[in-house]
């Protein structure tokens, strides 16, 4: 049997590696994409403190710290059990809002776009963020950059600091916002709003306006027939910071909706001896291994499952680009995966109203940012909508508040499984009877895990075009018979 | 310089947020790009290992490593990059000191397992499976690497020739490193990088040495927004740590949490600390002290070495022969 192994150079070693391996007859038997690292940091965090947990595990990540911060703050709350005052849920709603448009604009303009914007039979040395400027003119970089500089100066300015906040406690949030810093928040709210709208106008006239990239998104390599997960408000619409967690099946059908601290009933993590990283998925339905389906209890958590499991956007603007993507796909659910870059755009400008609406609330800038609590700490379970995952943090804590156990699930983590598959089906649409199509592999498996937006702990946050990769395909007893190489 | 100087940067066991840090130069990227020759940033750019490994030794002018040294492949890429280097900086609190993945070093790799694996409530495991280093499936092989009992810092893999503190680094003193290298401004090797002074001295709230009879956790008071947060009773690691981020987190009224590590001069950010607590402590009798920093602050490890555990005096006897990692996952 052969073995094809893509090294993502960038981690060799740590955080991504596929391998795909041949029958004798040249076809896909299997592929696998293994993540060998593991920080174990659900058991060194036994023994600290709660209250440093929004600390300690923003250090998970350092593109979403804001996530992981949050979501620890949330879990702080539910374990002192204290009620944060409403400034302060809207000050952490909005702080969470102007992270989600910062990053969405990441990973759109820098990450996952080119694949679109360039189109995906353009040069490799194109297909980055200097081929997407070259294409769409300095202007509209110049828009991409202010985004982002807004975004993290407002981040610093709100959460203490650009990477890494320090600013969550149980209760509410360590300082509030004064009326001048309010103002400016407003204005570069309206900009990105504006930004938003521009985004989505973009990915209408050159996606949607091409027929081939509209082929390419509807094609079958990229379709998985799974469960979606998302988190949803009173009127099940999207809600990046709090809510009840949706799952709705491969046909759209509505499988559970519960309270974020009785996740176990609904999930499971699976174990798997070829990877560091675990394989979450839908308890009631089981564990049936890599495959698709009603009967498989596999799940996605991505923008596009949040989208297919609530059912609209809480915001005019959003809500009727949902309504129009929905109806140009063919209705819901959506189950092609290369669709999550235009649910991503959708969330894009869902964030950036709500962003504006909580700026321009009257509580916002609110002396009441703070309540302290009063109970003693047990145990609690906090979550929010990472951009790549429904994210949940759970501590035990003794009567002193030091934890005595910790569980995580983190967002790219949901999507362990479907990406495995994902690379599966990619390479099976490209190599048939030993034939390999050289020119498309490389880009095709790129654009396939692309789509989640993979953060194995960061490591993919690799510009596309220049992921330096390479497949090696072997005989059996390990002597190379091929090497494709891509940026090497 | 009519050549260009060559220039890597990598990252090890780590969370991203130092390349975010670098990013956050913003154009200044570019004067870097005029100086160097990027041979080596994964997020960015080309990566290529392969040709590293092809250079000569010491053709590289220039190594910022980020991350600590979790399993052997990042010992792997830490000796290679060494090799290959003249110069090699430990970028970051990771490289330096350990930062948060070295509080692993509270606990080992077969614990660790245990919890991730076994434990953990959601984990549904009644095979009992472990991740393998060497793992049959039916179709071949698959491999991962060592994931070792103990992680280190950078310097106790490899030699070191300069340190740049924080978690991350503030953008503000990349650049200044980065201008000091330029022009060949540097300290003597195995020196840190950054500033001589401490959060303290660049903090904006006010110190009147007031003396305290109690320590605070965060979520007891409000603290207010003038006075320093260590004299209203909170456990501001400003005092023992290197200046150099601009007091960002007392400015939002969280104390510090010690990412820059130790002030210039000091070994043991952690034995720093302890000393300082007590110099604040309104009394003079040790048993009174002891009893104030033990019902105040219920964690001292995770306190005092948040960030520098794995660069501590503390860590365990047996990192030497552990280093090389042969027991190992497979075990």
């Amino acid at each position: 049997m052969k073995r094809i192994s893509i090294d993502p150079i960038t981690r060799l070693e740590g955080h991504g590696k596929i391998d795909i391996f041949l029958t004798d007859e040249g076809e896909v038997a299997n592929a696998y994409l293994q993540v060998p690292e593991l920080r174990g940091f659900e058991r060194f965090c036994v023994g600290r403190p709660a209250e440093d947990m929004p600390n300690i595990t923003n250090r998970i990540c350092g593109v979403c710290p804001e996530a992981h911060h949050m979501a620890s703050t949330k879990a702080l709350d539910a374990l002192f059990h204290v009620d944060p005052p409403p400034t302060a849920k809207k000050l952490r709603e909005m702080f969470y809002s102007i992270f989600f448009a910062t990053d969405h604009t990441t990973h759109f303009y820098a990450l996952g776009g080119p694949d679109f914007v360039m189109g995906p039979d353009a040069p490799v040395a194109e297909r980055n963020i200097l081929g997407i400027i070259k294409k769409v003119g300095m202007e509209i970089a110049g828009k991409v950059l202010k985004m982002r500089h807004d975004g993290h100066h407002l981040i610093k300015m709100i959460g203490g600091r650009p990477v890494h906040p320090n600013w969550g406690l149980p209760g509410g949030v360590s300082r509030g916002i004064t009326e001048e810093q309010r103002e400016e928040i407003e204005q570069l709210g309206r900009d990105a709003i504006e930004f938003g709208k521009f985004s989505i106008q973009l990915f209408n006239d050159i996606v949607l306006g091409n027929e081939a990239y509209v082929a390419l998104i509807t094609n079958d390599a990229y379709i998985h027939r799974t469960y979606n997960m998302g988190t949803v408000d009173e009127n099940n619409h999207v809600n990046f910071y709090d809510g009840m967690i949706r799952v709705v099946g491969p046909d759209g059908k509505e499988h559970a909706k519960y309270h974020p601290k009785d996740y176990r009933e609904y999930v499971a993590e699976h174990v798997e001896p070829w990877s560091y990283l675990k394989f979450p998925y839908l308890k009631k339905i089981g564990w049936k291994g890599f495959v698709d389906g009603e009967d498989s209890g596999i799940y996605k958590a991505t923008p596009l499952s949040r989208l297919n499991a609530a059912d609209g956007m809480a915001t005019p603007l959003a809500q009727a680009e949902y309504e129009r993507m929905y109806d140009t796909l063919g209705g819901k659910p959506v189950n092609n995966t290369l669709a999550t870059h235009w649910a991503r755009l959708v969330e894009l400008l869902y964030a950036t109203e709500r962003w504006v609406e909580l700026a321009t609330d009257p509580e916002i800038t609110g002396e009441e940012f703070r309540v302290l609590p009063t109970e003693t700490p047990d145990e609690g379970v906090g979550e929010v909508e990472a951009p790549r995952g429904t994210l949940t943090h759970h501590y035990w804590t003794d009567e002193r508040g030091i934890l005595t156990q910790v569980n995580l699930i983190v967002g790219t983590t949901n999507n362990n499984a479907p990406i495995n598959m994902s690379v599966k089906k990619a390479a099976q649409g490209l190599i048939t009877k030993g034939t390999v199509i050289k020119e498309g592999l490389l880009n095709t498996i790129e654009m396939a895990y692309r789509a989640y937006d993979p953060c194995m702990a960061c490591a993919t946050h690799t510009l596309p075009g220049q992921m330096p990769l390479e497949v090696m395909i072997r005989t059996p007893d390990g002597e190379i018979i091929e090497r494709l190489t891509q940026n090497i | 310089m009519s050549e260009k100087g060559k220039l890597a940067i990598y990252w090890a066991a780590s969370c991203g947020g130092c390349e975010i840090a670098v990013l956050g130069i913003n154009e200044k990227i570019l004067d870097v790009a005029n100086a160097f020759d990027i041979v080596l940033w994964p997020v960015a750019i080309d990566a290529k290992v392969h040709s590293i490994e092809k250079m000569d030794d010491k053709s590289i002018d220039l190594c910022l490593f980020n991350g600590a040294i979790r399993t052997s492949e990042q010992e792997y890429m830490a000796r290679l990059l060494r090799a290959k280097s003249k110069v090699l900086v430990a970028f970051g609190s990771c490289a330096h000191e350990g930062c948060i993945p070295g509080l692993a070093n509270v606990t080992n790799r077969e614990e660790i397992f245990q919890t991730a694996y076994h434990d953990t409530p959601s984990t549904d495991n009644p095979e009992g499976i472990r991740p393998q280093t060497e793992t049959e499936v039916d179709e071949g092989m698959l491999y991962l690497p060592i994931f070792y009992d103990t992680v280190k810092t950078l310097d106790q893999c490899v030699e070191v020739e300069y340190y740049l503190p924080g978690c991350p680094p503030e953008p503000e003193r990349i650049w200044d490193a980065i201008v000091a290298i330029l022009e060949g401004k540097l300290p003597a090797p195995g020196s840190v990088i950054g500033a001589e002074t401490t959060v303290c001295d660049e903090c904006p709230r006010t110190r009147e040495e007031k003396r305290i009879k109690e320590f605070k956790r965060t979520w007891e008071i409000i603290p207010d927004t003038e006075t320093c947060l260590l004299e209203q009773g909170l456990v501001c690691c400003g005092i023992a740590t290197r200046a150099g981020c601009g007091a960002l987190c007392p400015t939002v009224g969280s104390p510090c949490i010690g990412c820059y590590g130790p002030n210039e001069g000091v070994e043991d950010f952690g034995a720093r600390m302890m000393t300082a607590l007590a110099s604040v402590i309104d009394s003079e009798d040790p048993e009174e002290i002891d009893r104030i920093i033990h019902e105040g602050i219920p964690d001292p490890i995770g306190t005092f070495y948040r960030f520098s555990l794995a660069a501590s005096e503390l860590r365990r006897t047996s990192l030497a022969t552990d280093g090389d990692g042969q027991s190992a996952a497979s075990a």
